[in-house]
């Protein structure tokens, strides 16, 4: 297993920093287990086990630097990646932007690492499709699925004195379920850093359930509807917008967030004002690394507070510059939620429609952060509080801006890739063609 | 959010998005990239320990890789350098049939003991996973070629040409787009070479040296005024060829409707950021395009995208057969039309052909990632579909006896399945220039260049920006317009095509960085075609306000 502890990872950081003669040196070594499953037609189809350890060294003379990594560990290769970094480094051109590397920073732990996860063995991930393969055979529908998990750790040292080190274990999982008529079809998806909180049984159940449900979905006009989002529909087009937050786009007058005449609109109202979004990588339920890759440690970030812009990313030169702090940019994105179960937002519903997840989204326009997309795996129409019937799915051109300024209502948050997102409530979210997939 | 292989890199500012490049492999320094660190007898003999095993092991069937990818990669913004990268990936795959049932394992120990170790661990796997199979693999037959080898015809080796040289050129491009107008220029050059050593249980021996490359960038003019700005990309294409395609030559380009420019085997980086500068300062400037139909003239660098997602991905047989559902998703181009000999794809004169053989293009290899030689076939004639691209464990499903070859993997440490080959538009045979094309348009939109796309995961509806836009009116060029996005449904699109430039025009684009399957590869396809009129297709205004 390729997970060194925190005293092997700095005995070997420590003689790299001790072989260097560079104005200063950083180092990075990281390694990581990871092990997959995939089926399809109802069947296992690849599966595997990869292990990889490497050592990255950037080495500074004045504004000059180089990188060089390698995978070996011994005296001899150690010396040489630091010999190689320095001799690239005087070859360099001078970078005018370049910082020098951060000294000794303060990190508050982040339990992200489950030994239960890195323990998981081929068995199991066999286990895990077998639970998906029966039942779906059972109701003449066909699995296809994938299941990840990977452990490993971080490290980074420079001669400045900074050292860090953390551990980490993610499982991931995903299944679609299609119904063999062919005209319905279901999905699901489950991640966490504790594998003893998953259950693959009970993840296959939600997506065999959208399957049967989905069958004979009728075509509705496109148009401006009511939506309910569930988390996996919502998620990218939030960190979409989370990960454009970076503050010198937007002083550079390339952002959504760049303002008219010059400079960013930090304070400014963007949203409704029920919506808050923060990062946080002490938050038990998505935990996530303290520390960002230079360095910084990473602590509670509010970027949208009551509706309003409250921060935006800083690189350690943009920040500079900026004569301002550096903010390192979300390790995890969190948005509150409400109390609302997704059945009670379709109980308040006149007319609408439910979303499972959206798909295939890419960018349209980037000034107004317009997308575009698909439904996928399970849409349906509501009608007076309830599930009426199945429909067809849709391709949709909405800005997350524009769905966060008309929100309805938030109900209850989930974790999805690391996040957690609310299921919620929007008007008039923009449906532009019907799609004849399933 | 999420751990993956793929770095972070110095940013392409794609229109304030940053593009993440998956890089492969260690970063090591350049002189490294030149090193050849194993000779093609050593390779045969490590092979051989690796098919031996496996076949000790109870493997019925076994193939061994041994793959060095190099890459370089280089990042400039305005008058900066902002990151040289070098990479080398080094190491070996196997991959066994055990029980009827596939089993693969990658090691970077490449030692006698190393290849031992992961052809045992291969068959392993193999026959825990056989317990649930249901499915047996059924190999195609293949010949047994003996030892041969392959390269990508080049004149430059684009990793011998000194760093100084390719920076110069890419900060020269950055200075011309400033100096016509831009206020911002990104710029990249990405050179891959994939030296790849195949050797089977069914008596190949293939040494392959293959070489990619693709210069990029991003240029962006800002209005303060109005806070709009204002983006485009390089009309380059990604090529399988080495350095020579960054040296102009006159006879390799020409000049089109609108003051556009058209590179074909060879590209001016410098020229093409000049033209970037001017043509965003006037798309701040262009009207917004009025929404409804009209007749599309579409260059061959857009058109090549829509070929990939409507033509390139549908074909797939995998994807028809379901075994992508879980991610790509499926194809609306069943079993059921194919056997019917009667589906139309497109109208008449769409004829579509698969091909890993033509030089220059991005898929071009002598011999597949399973050892099959690579070849030409048809996938639409005469509008009709008529096969698909199948690999050796897919060829019986679709009544042949051989695969296409189009197997491949993105390195050593992945296994290997079935990918696009170059997908291709067969040009008009009738002499026909694009002018002539927009002169015989009343209504109509001129499209050049990648922009935006989405397709649903059945390949039937999808939504197409481009990078530039022209307005026709009565068989003229009226200016350039923005906001434009089309959409329409993959078939009713195709049997719209009512005309097709001659073969003079026709040329390549590329998908340098394509995805597919569970964990994510990526691999590189080419997609050539002449310009290409559809008519009556859905225009959308993409304009919103914030």
């Amino acid at each position: 297993m390729a997970i060194l502890s925190k005293e092997e990872a700095k005995q070997i950081l420590e003689k790299v920093m001790s072989f260097s003669t560079a104005d200063s040196l950083e180092a990075g070594l990281s390694g990581s287990g990871r092990g997959n499953i995939r089926y399809a037609r109802n069947t296992v189809t690849t599966s595997g086990f990869n292990d990889d350890i490497s050592l990255g060294v950037t080495a500074n003379f004045g504004k000059k630097s180089a990188s060089s990594t390698i995978n070996e560990f011994d005296d001899e290769s150690l010396r040489k990646v630091v010999k190689r970094a320095e001799e690239l480094a005087k070859l360099a051109p001078e970078n005018p932007e370049f910082m020098e590397p951060l000294g000794p920073q303060e990190y508050k732990d982040s339990k992200t690492y489950y030994k239960s996860t890195a323990d998981i063995s081929p068995e199991y991930r066999a286990e895990i499709a077998k639970n998906s393969i029966e039942p779906a055979r059972a109701k003449d529908v066909t699995a296809a699925g994938y299941l990840e998990d990977t452990s490993g750790f971080s490290s980074i040292m420079n001669s400045k004195g900074l050292f860090a080190y953390s551990q980490d274990s993610q499982l991931e999982f995903t299944v679609t379920m299609r119904t063999n008529d062919g005209t319905g079809s279901g999905w699901v998806t489950r991640d966490f850093n504790d594998v003893n909180q998953f259950n693959g049984a009970e993840a296959s159940s939600v997506a065999l359930e959208k399957a049967l449900m989905s069958r004979e979905a009728k075509a509705i006009e496109p148009g401006k509807y009511t939506v309910i989002l569930e988390p996996a529909a919502s998620v990218q087009l939030l960190g979409n917008m989370l990960f454009n937050m970076g503050a010198r786009q937007a002083d550079e007058g390339r952002s959504f967030l760049s303002k008219k005449g010059g400079g960013t609109k930090i304070g400014e109202k963007l949203v409704d004002e029920r919506v808050n979004i923060y990062s946080d990588p002490f938050n038990e339920k998505v935990p996530a690394n303290a520390w960002s890759g230079d360095g910084l440690p990473r602590g509670r970030t509010s970027w949208i507070e009551d509706g309003v812009v409250k921060n935006m990313s800083y690189g350690r030169y943009w920040a500079k510059k900026q004569g301002v702090e550096p903010v390192p940019g979300p390790a995890n994105g969190i948005m509150v939620g409400g109390d609302a179960t997704t059945e009670d937002l379709i109980k308040s519903t006149k007319r609408g429609i439910l979303v499972t997840r959206l798909w295939y989204i890419r960018t349209v326009d980037p000034q107004t952060l317009l997308y575009t997309g698909l439904t996928r795996d399970g849409t349906f129409y509501i009608e007076n509080g309830k599930i009426k019937h199945p429909i067809k799915n849709m391709r949709f051109n909405e800005s997350p801006i524009i769905m966060l300024n008309n929100l309805e209502e938030l109900g209850l948050q989930q974790r999805i890739n690391g996040n957690l997102i609310p299921v919620m409530k929007i008007r008039d979210f923009t449906f532009t063609s019907l799609s004849d997939a399933v | 959010m999420k751990r993956r292989e793929f770095l972070q890199l110095a940013g392409m500012g794609v229109g304030g998005a940053l593009l993440t490049v998956p890089l492969i492999g260690n970063a090591v320094d350049m002189e490294r990239l030149l090193e050849n660190p194993i000779d093609v007898l050593e390779k045969k003999r490590l092979a051989d320990i690796g098919l031996n095993a496996a076949k000790a092991n109870g493997a019925t069937y076994a193939d061994v890789r041994i793959g060095r990818y190099l890459n370089q990669y280089i990042f400039t913004r305005e008058d900066k350098l902002q990151n040289a990268v070098n990479t080398e990936s080094f190491g070996v795959g196997v991959r066994v049939i055990a029980n009827g049932t596939w089993g693969f394992a990658s090691t970077l120990d490449v030692s006698d003991a190393g290849i031992q170790k992961a052809a045992e661990t291969a068959t392993a796997i193999a026959k825990a996973n056989g317990k649930i199979q249901t499915e047996p693999v059924k190999l195609a037959p293949v010949q047994s070629y003996g030892e041969v080898s392959w390269k990508t015809p080049l004149e430059k080796n684009a990793v011998a040409v000194p760093l100084k040289e390719k920076v110069d050129l890419l900060l020269s491009a950055n200075a011309e787009a400033i100096n016509n107008g831009a206020n911002y220029v990104n710029s990249a050059l990405f050179m891959i070479n994939e030296q790849k050593y195949f050797a089977s249980t069914e008596g190949s021996y293939i040494d392959q040296d293959v070489h990619r490359i693709w210069p990029n960038f991003n240029v962006t003019a800002i209005d303060p005024d109005s806070g709009k700005y204002k983006s485009r990309q390089a009309l380059s294409s990604p090529m399988g060829m080495g350095f020579e395609y960054m040296d102009p030559r006159a006879s390799s380009k020409k000049e089109g409707p609108g003051g556009t420019m058209h590179y074909y085997d060879r590209y001016d980086m410098i020229e093409d950021a000049g033209l970037a500068g001017k043509q965003t300062k006037e798309m701040l400037k262009a009207d917004s395009i009025k929404a409804g139909k009209y007749d599309l003239v579409l260059d061959p660098n857009h058109l090549g995208l829509t070929i990939h997602e409507s033509i390139g991905h549908a074909t797939e047989l995998d994807r028809v057969l379901g075994y992508e559902a879980n991610y790509a998703g499926t194809s609306f181009a069943t079993l059921d039309k194919w056997k019917s000999k009667d589906f139309k794809y497109g109208s008449d004169i769409v004829n579509v052909f698969a091909d890993k053989t033509q030089e220059g293009s991005l898929g071009a290899v002598g011999y597949d990632d399973e050892g099959v030689k690579t070849k030409r076939w048809d996938l639409i004639k005469d509008g009709v579909l008529v096969n698909y691209q199948a690999i050796r464990d897919q060829a019986h499903i679709i009544n042949e006896d051989e695969s296409h070859g189009c197997c491949y993997s993105q390195s050593w440490n992945d296994v290997q399945f079935q990918r696009m080959p170059n997908v291709s538009l067969e040009p008009g045979k009738e002499e026909y220039s694009p002018d002539e094309m927009i002169k015989d348009v009343e209504k109509g939109i001129y499209i050049v260049g990648r922009g935006s796309y989405s397709i649903d995961q059945q390949r039937y509806n999808f939504q197409f920006g481009g990078t530039l836009f022209f307005e026709i009116e009565d068989g003229k060029i009226k200016g350039p317009v923005n906001d434009v996005a089309y959409q329409s449904n993959t078939q009713e699109f195709w049997n719209s095509c009512s005309k097709i430039c001659d073969k003079s025009d026709y040329k390549t684009f590329g998908s340098f960085f394509d995805g597919k399957g569970q964990p994510s590869q990526i691999s590189s396809v080419s997609h050539g075609s002449a310009t290409t009129r559809f008519d009556g297709v859905n225009v959308i205004n993409t304009a919103r306000n914030i």
